[in-house]
């Protein structure tokens, strides 16, 4: 049977990991190739790199970065922040990412979507979606510091079409809050698109990912804090959602 | 040597990066000699399998492929391209497996991605490995069970995780990405 994923999330700033709250106020979380290895050893099902600096300098350092969790780790590896262009993606790849994550840049040029699926297959591409609820749950890019008029259920479904293999799906009124995921969309993704669907932004306690894995079709839980601060050690984790029958590997 | 097969294909770093943390060295080649001259060659590869198999024809490696002698292992897009047929872009693969390759059909999340358990797994590739074991699987399409199907995974239907026949092995999941167990089946390979 195929199992849901556990997946940590390490946002990259600098070369070191950071972690915010509702995507503000950073603080320092550790070295990201120890923390890396770390989750790999204890399970982690994927890794996720988002690196939140973006100057071409900086940029570098990412690649020289990913080069190095690359070789070390035995689970499957997605890099994303600040890609926009196949030339990008292609570095990336070299280094020896699996996927990469895209998100402001497939809302200003959706082709990038197609572009990256054409050449690397679609399973190499992951939409990230940042949403936030007024009246509607709706699209934001940079960082989540700009509002779009994208409705998020049309932009997955947008997105697949073009070619996304996966999309990663975080609430921003979650984000941060340890009070769980933000259900009701994850499952509204869920039933607009037929790709797994990662649900990302809230998880605080071990019986949120029980929720989101009894309640949604999301195929994969995203965290961050709760992992680098070891408030829920993923080995106790995934050994308490089996008790709750939901399979994991 | 361990000959790494280069062609439009992803991820091929990951798999050099498995062999180095087993503590073997490769090469990443398209070089026909040096691919002949490999004591183990690996066929690996995640993209589309009409542009591959093109790609593959134009650099002349599909007849290379198929008379090698040693040790090959294909992986994911390798494991499809070395079977007859693939459904994707209607594509006339290497023909050492006689399987057909077809699309996941019906409602459920495609791809198949994700960590996966087998219904059953033999032959050498498997020495040690628990089928309850998970490996890590993504794709779309998948070989039919056959003769030649040494292991079997089911996701919306029973399908070929790996092929054996002569001195050709497949495997439709990531060894390379499959944490311990993976090691442990890259092991039986370069053991061979």
């Amino acid at each position: 049977m195929l199992k849901k994923r556990i997946i940590p999330c390490l946002d990259i700033q600098n070369g070191r990991t950071v972690k915010g709250i509702n995507f503000v106020g950073i603080r320092d979380a550790g070295d990201p190739i120890e923390l890396a290895k770390k989750y790999a050893n204890q399970g982690a099902d994927e890794l996720v790199f988002l690196d939140i600096t973006a100057t071409i300098e900086q940029r570098e350092t990412l690649i020289e970065l990913v080069e190095r969790v690359a070789q070390q780790i035995d689970i499957p590896f997605t890099v994303g922040g600040g890609i926009s262009s196949l030339k990008d993606v292609r570095k990336i790849i070299a280094a020896g990412a699996d996927k990469v994550s895209i998100n402001s840049s497939a809302v200003a040029r959706p082709e990038l979507i197609s572009e990256i699926a054409n050449e690397f297959g679609s399973q190499c591409v992951v939409l990230a979606i940042d949403t936030k609820h007024d009246e509607d749950w709706m699209v934001y890019v940079s960082g989540g510091r700009k509002s779009t008029n994208l409705s998020t259920v049309e932009w997955a479904q947008q997105g697949v079409q073009l070619g996304a293999g996966e999309i990663l799906l975080t609430s921003m009124n979650n984000d941060g809050t340890k009070e769980g995921f933000a259900l009701p969309i994850v499952q509204n993704v869920c039933d607009a698109v037929n790709v797994p669907v990662i649900a990302s932004g809230g998880a605080g306690k071990k019986s949120d990912f029980h929720s989101l894995f009894r309640d949604t079709e999301a195929t994969a839980g995203l965290a961050a804090s709760i992992f680098h601060y070891n408030e829920i050690p993923i080995p106790e984790l995934k050994q308490y959602l089996k008790t709750q029958n939901i399979p994991i590997r | 040597m361990i000959a790494i097969i280069k062609y439009n294909a992803g991820n091929i770093r990951s798999v050099q990066n498995a062999l180095a943390r087993l503590g073997y060295s490769s090469t990443i080649t398209d070089d026909p000699e040096k691919i002949r001259k490999a004591d183990k060659v690996i066929f690996p590869g995640v993209g589309e399998a009409n542009s591959a198999m093109q790609y593959l024809k134009e650099k002349e490696l599909d007849e290379l492929i198929r008379s090698l002698t040693q040790p090959v292992l294909g992986i994911c897009l390798g494991l499809q391209l070395m079977c007859k047929f693939t459904e994707e872009g209607n594509t006339k693969c290497l023909g050492i497996f006689p399987n057909q390759v077809i699309r996941f059909k019906g409602n459920a999340i495609i791809p198949h991605m994700g960590w996966n358990d087998f219904v059953s797994n033999t032959g050498v590739l498997f020495n040690k490995v628990d089928p309850k074991s998970n490996v890590y699987f993504v794709h779309g399409y998948f070989a039919e069970p056959g003769d030649y199907t040494t292991a079997i995974c089911d996701y919306i239907q029973p399908f070929s995780a790996a092929l054996e026949k002569d001195n050709f092995y497949a495997t439709q999941f990531h060894p390379e990405k499959s944490a311990d167990v993976g090691s442990t089946i890259l092991k039986n390979f370069l053991q061979l």
